[in-house]
């Protein structure tokens, strides 16, 4: 503080080592990617690239078997999960956009929604075992699905809600100007303006939904066979990869880590896709 | 008669649009009810321990399916610890990446970075969870936690934090993967909020030979601070009710321990490896209790965010 040459030179030097801390925070987020991303193709990587992971089922300890069950078990569930909860989340974000300007109800419900997007999904699956699972006294791809729909609700809904707002209002006056109803002026004009943007929300869920492990453990379970049995528990990918993975079997582990780079595989695809998709959209 | 033909031309159209209007009203009304029915259904399932322990159940650190005793304290404990942690590490390292790509990274650089830290929350927790456990917690067992209690465990004070075996999984390893799992998200808010401050403060900051660092400090975060706190408390809210990669990696053990390096367990956690396998009403209530508590923890932390987060976009509106 003596002179202030001195001063001008120490704000220099804080000034250059705050940013260098901060370049070190970013290597430091990149770091734990690159770290993460490399152990799955390291340890993966066979795993991906046998055929019996595609074609066998889930073995017991100590014999040699393959992901089939699981995947199918996984997409079914998932897809179910996806068309379940899409238009539910679709036509309340088109009432938060298009009709709640003003009101309680939408102001209410955007905010619940921020919540829900964010609650633990561990909860949800407290949630619909409390509803569904114990009444009627068995596990089955039913309960998983609507877990998952639960979580796809309000990340449609929070999409379709940005991106019907991104559509100019001069397009609704045009509709309207010649003489088009509200409700078709919606379903005609402004879904159409805003389709890319709502389909890069529904892909993100199913992004979201694809990893989920917690809601399942509750309501899908798994199956050490074949099933395409909804009313049944089912096998999925998460709750597979966690039960090999907390196993002691050597054999099992292998498995576990060919799944986990297929899902991380999977989500990855799926949210560079939805960016891809979104910056097209804006 | 043309003007009749018109009007019930006109007339004829309301059902659609009354049909339309009322069926998206009540599936914004539904999304409103999954809330209210979540905490209603926790409520019920927990009605038996609330019975029969009343309050206590939240202060008592009992654990003992074969006795049927329960108490909450335990895993209450690991996950305030584990999140306390996470937003330790977490919140500095946001607000340097976030400092880093607002301010410093050249444009093109930008969002291939962006996109980078936003894939970290893309990885399923499930992955976390096992790379926590197979790779990175024996080399945290072998190589960072000696380090720590060497340098660290000696201390008064913190030392207490830092002692005992090295065993790798613990409450400081799930709480440096979930800081790793709360980075994208509190990097996100802050990103957006720094974006917020009105080019002509941070321009007439640095015309008066402000340096970067100072702008940042002294006029981005000032003027952004309550949507700084929002993003972190969105960020406490994640690790809050964070569960497969908290599971893998925190032990598992019903004990108190002072010492981050022991093992211990997390309400999210303790539901995921213990609700399949309870028997008896009691254990059940216990454990559905367990998840009413995380629930309203989680929803309150969220919806303080929220509001924070809304109260700096509505000065923004008023401002202009």
């Amino acid at each position: 503080m003596s002179s202030p040459e001195a001063l001008y030179r120490s704000r220099k030097r804080t000034n250059f080592a705050m940013l260098a801390i901060s370049a070190l925070a970013i290597a430091f987020g990149l770091f734990w990617l690159a770290w993460i991303l490399g152990t799955l193709l390291y340890e993966g990587g066979h795993a991906l690239a046998r055929a019996a992971l595609y074609s066998q089922m889930t073995p017991p300890p100590g014999s040699d078997g393959g992901l089939a069950n699981a995947i199918a078990g996984s997409l079914i569930i998932v897809a179910v999960g996806t068309v379940v909860g899409t238009p539910v989340g679709v036509l309340a974000g088109t009432y938060l956009a298009e009709y709640g300007r003003t009101g309680w109800l939408a102001a209410a419900t955007r905010f619940l929604n921020d919540v829900l997007l964010s609650a633990p999904s561990i909860v949800i699956g407290l949630f619909v075992y409390s509803v569904y699972v114990a009444r009627v006294g068995h596990f089955s791809a039913w309960a998983g699905s609507l877990a998952l729909a639960l979580i796809v609700v309000p990340v449609v809904v929070r999409t379709t809600d940005d991106m019907l707002k991104l559509v100019p209002n001069s397009l609704r006056e045009a509709a309207m100007a010649l003489g088009c109803p509200t409700w078709k002026m919606i379903t005609t004009v402004t879904y159409r303006a805003a389709r890319t943007g709502i389909l890069t929300g529904v892909l993100l869920a199913v992004a979201r939904i694809s990893g989920e492990t917690a809601p399942l453990l509750f309501t899908a379970l798994s199956n050490q066979f074949w099933s395409t049995d909804l009313n049944a528990p089912m096998a999925n990918l998460p709750v597979v990869i966690f039960q090999f993975a907390m196993s002691p079997y050597e054999d099992w582990h292998r498995l576990a880590w060919g799944g986990a780079a297929l899902i991380t595989l999977a989500v990855l695809v799926l949210n560079i896709l939805a960016r891809a998709l979104f910056r097209k959209a804006a | 008669m043309e003007a009749v033909q018109d009007s019930r031309r006109i007339r004829s159209a309301p059902w659609q649009e009354t049909a339309f209007e009322w069926l998206t009203r009540g599936f914004a009304f539904l999304v409103f009810c999954i809330l209210a029915a979540i905490l209603v259904s926790l409520v019920i399932g927990g009605q038996a321990t609330l019975a029969k322990y009343g309050f206590s159940f939240i202060w008592s650190s009992e654990w003992n399916p074969v006795t049927q005793e329960f108490g909450a304290l335990v895993p209450i404990f690991g996950t305030l610890v584990t999140s306390a942690v996470a937003l330790l590490i977490g919140v500095p390292v946001s607000f340097g990446i976030a400092l880093f790509l607002t301010e410093i990274s050249p444009a093109w650089l930008k969002r291939p970075l962006g996109t980078a830290i936003e894939l970290l929350a893309a990885i399923p927790s499930i992955i976390y969870g096992m790379w926590g456990l197979f790779v990175f917690a024996p080399i945290f067992q072998a190589h960072v936690q000696p380090a720590l209690v060497r340098s660290l465990g000696g201390l008064p004070g913190i030392g207490a934090l830092f002692e005992g075996p090295p065993i790798g999984i613990g409450m400081l390893t799930a709480g440096l993967i979930l800081s790793i799992m709360v980075i994208p998200f509190i990097t996100a808010v802050m990103r957006d909020v720094f974006e917020l401050v009105p080019p002509m403060l941070k321009e007439s900051a640095y015309g008066l030979g402000a340096t970067t660092w100072e702008v940042v400090w002294h006029v981005v975060l000032p003027y952004t601070k309550v949507g700084v706190i929002g993003g972190i408390m969105l960020g406490l809210g994640r690790a809050l009710g964070e569960t497969m990669a908290v599971t893998f990696v925190i032990g598992n053990a019903h004990q108190l321990a002072a010492s981050l390096m022991a093992p211990g367990n997390s309400i999210a956690s303790a539901l995921a490896n213990e609700f399949t396998e309870a028997v008896g009403e009691v254990y059940f209530s216990a454990l559905i209790e367990l998840g009413l508590i995380l629930f309203l923890i989680t929803t309150l932390v969220l919806a303080l965010s929220k509001v924070l987060l809304l109260s700096l976009a509505g000065r923004e509106g008023r401002r202009t």
